[in-house]
Formats: structure tokens, C-alpha cells, sequence
């Protein structure tokens, strides 16, 4: 560190990375959770292209989970409707 | 019965080969009977980093066509007593590597006294990597301090808990550690690279090694001879530690901190 140095402050990015990988690495490893189907990525892409249809849902808005409750397999879909259309919809 | 480690981690560059081939040394230093594999057909370089390039007569493939004994392909270091290199072949076809001839060859070295086998895998999830991996009892998962590198790695670890043959079999799985390469303590005191304990929170996983980024490391291959035998090298001392580690000894990490630097050099900037 040279003399000018010392009033220049370095990019803190370091955080920035570990806080990215944290969260893709949870996703990618839910993804590829021990006994989780391989159709799951599939499955979530068709019903995006569905959904898309009728709704203009954001890609992320669309979660598909499989999970084991008591004995049983859940498999567990949620789509976040934007705020007009949610607003829309209860008024169906 | 003969350990075998994998030295894998998915992304390419990241100091796979370099890594083998210093632990490969390191374990033979201390007199166990070690071979180093290249996985990586079609693009060799192991021998290249060992230095015994031109000694290559028979490789891998060949052991596993029958083309050749084991005994004729093993090329015996010429610095340490006890350690062998087997070379990867040189062949387009990449069906030349089955999990019959790989078995074979790694029940071989067994019955032949090795203690160790050290698979140096090729980059990416593929054939080469996928049989570097799959008879493996330890892995050592390479990681830079970089996002790539370090989402790569993860991806690997799925790969070695759930498609070898430990984890098939259901006995304990496979014994995974991480070593840190190319770390740079300055930049991590400035924020600008991620720490090894930001990596091991990530990845959920024991270090066994940080090494620092050194221009030795590219001089030892330059030469031909494996950076842990350079005596006057940060990053060779740290691959000795990284091995003793491996050996279950409990060595303190050393070239995680930036040395503290005196007023009139911080201010020279040296």
C-alpha cells in the first residue's frame, strides 16, 4: 500500500461474492437434494411456459419444491402473481 | 489395501495437476509408496508438471487395453525412492476410459504395496472425471477464492456424494476436504478477496490447505520439478502442511495473515 493509497478505500467486493454464492449455492444444492426427482428443472420450465400464457409472471416467481413430510412425498408449487394481476384475480 | 485420493474440482486452472503432483511427493517424502494417475485423456500434462515427459512410453490407456503390464507403464520418479507416475494417453477416443479398466488398474496398484493412489482429474462433470472420482476413499476439492471456482466445487461435491462408489455402497461416503490455491492474504485484508473461512462457510467443508499465490508455482512448472520440493517456497511449505493434514497430523495453517509490515514500508509501499 503506497502513500496514496491510504485515502483511497479498495472496492469491498469480497462480501458481495460470498453473499451471491450463499445463495445460489442453497438454491442449487435444494435443486439436487438427495432423492429430489430429475424431472424437477423440467417440470418448473413447462409451467413457466404455461403460466406465461395467461400471466406475465417473472421466471423467479415460480417455485417448484419437493419435500418428504411425515412418510410422504410434497411436491409444492408456488406462483407469485404481480401486485395489479394478484388484485385482478381476487376480483374474479 | 491402498488409499486413493481424487484431486478434483470442476473448474479448469485452478492448480489440479499442481496440486496431485505435490501431494504426490509430499506422501512419498515421507517414505509411503505412492502412484499419480492423469485422468485428463487426451490432454496429458501431469508428466509435464513431474517433469518425466520424455520418459512416456505406455500410458493409462494402454495398461487398461492390455496394450502393456502396469509394470512397464509406471514411471518411476527419479528423486523420491517410492513414487510412480502414470501418464494419461494421448487418444481422441473418449471411450478409451472404462470403469472395468480403471478398477482393474487401481486393484492392481493395490496388490502391487502402493499406499496411496492419487487420481488427478480433468476439468468439468464429465466420463474423465466421473472415473477419476468414482473409486475414490478421500477427495481433495481444489478451490480458488472466486466465484466461479468456488460454485463449481459445489457442484462436485453433489457429484461425490451421490455418483461413487462409496456413496452407492452407502459406507460413509467419500471423504471430501477442501485446499485453497492462489490465496492472497493482502487482498483479503482489503476486502477484495473472499477469506477461507468465507469459503468454508459456504461449502460446508474442512480445509485442508491454503496455498499461497506464489510466481513459484508457475517457475516449478516451468522446470519440470513439483513446487513442494522448492526449499525456499511459501507454497511448498504450505502443500507439506496440506499433506501432513492428510495424514491426520494437526499442523497449524500458516500464509493466512498478511505479515505485519512496518510503518516506513507500508508507507513506501513495499
Amino acid at each position: 500500500m503506497g502513500l496514496l493509497d491510504l485515502f483511497r478505500k479498495p472496492p469491498k467486493t469480497a462480501s458481495v461474492a460470498k453473499e451471491r454464492l450463499r445463495i445460489i449455492v442453497a438454491q442449487e444444492r435444494s435443486a439436487r437434494g438427495s432423492g429430489t426427482p430429475d424431472y424437477l428443472p423440467l417440470l418448473r420450465r413447462e409451467l413457466l411456459e404455461v403460466i406465461i400464457k395467461y400471466v406475465n409472471v417473472d421466471p423467479a416467481a415460480v417455485q417448484v419444491n419437493f419435500g418428504r413430510e411425515s412418510g410422504h412425498e410434497v411436491l409444492e408449487f408456488s406462483v407469485a402473481l404481480p401486485e395489479a394481476r394478484r388484485a385482478q384475480a381476487r376480483g374474479v | 489395501m491402498a488409499e486413493t485420493i481424487v484431486v478434483t474440482s470442476g473448474k479448469g486452472g485452478v492448480g489440479k495437476t499442481t496440486t496431485s503432483a505435490s501431494i504426490a511427493v509430499g506422501l512419498a517424502q515421507r517414505g509411503k509408496r505412492v502412484a499419480v494417475i492423469d485422468f485428463d485423456i487426451g490432454l496429458r500434462n501431469l508428466d509435464l508438471i513431474m517433469g518425466c515427459e520424455r520418459r512416456v512410453v505406455y500410458d493409462f490407456v494402454n495398461v487398461i487395453q492390455g496394450d502393456c503390464q502396469l509394470k512397464q507403464a509406471l514411471i518411476k520418479d527419479r528423486r523420491i525412492e517410492t513414487l510412480f507416475v502414470l501418464a494419461a494417453s494421448q487418444t481422441r477416443d473418449k471411450d478409451a476410459l472404462t470403469s472395468d479398466g480403471v478398477k482393474r488398474v487401481l486393484d492392481e496398484l493395490s496388490a502391487e504395496g502402493f499406499d496411496y493412489i492419487i487420481c488427478d482429474s480433468p476439468a468439468g462433470i464429465e466420463k474423465g472425471a466421473h472415473l477419476a472420482m468414482y473409486f475414490a476413499d478421500q477427495a481433495v476439492v481444489v478451490v480458488n477464492p472466486e466465484v466461479s471456482s468456488v460454485r463449481d466445487s459445489d457442484r462436485i461435491l453433489g457429484l461425490l456424494a451421490s455418483r461413487t462408489q462409496r456413496a452407492e455402497q452407502g459406507n460413509g461416503g467419500v471423504k471430501e476436504h477442501l485446499l485453497l490455491t492462489r490465496y492472497s492474504p493482502r487482498r483479503v485484508a482489503t476486502g477484495e478477496m473472499m477469506s477461507v473461512q468465507d469459503v468454508k462457510e459456504i461449502l460446508g467443508l474442512d480445509v485442508v490447505g491454503v496455498v499461497p499465490e506464489s510466481p513459484d508455482v508457475l517457475q516449478a512448472s516451468n522446470a519440470g520439478v513439483p513446487v513442494i520440493l522448492n526449499d525456499n517456497s511459501d507454497a511448498a511449505r504450505a502443500y507439506e502442511d496440506a499433506v501432513a493434514r492428510l495424514l491426520g497430523e494437526n499442523v497449524p495453517f500458516r500464509f493466512v495473515e498478511e505479515p505485519k509490515k512496518g510503518f516506513f514500508a507500508r508507507l513506501l509501499g513495499r
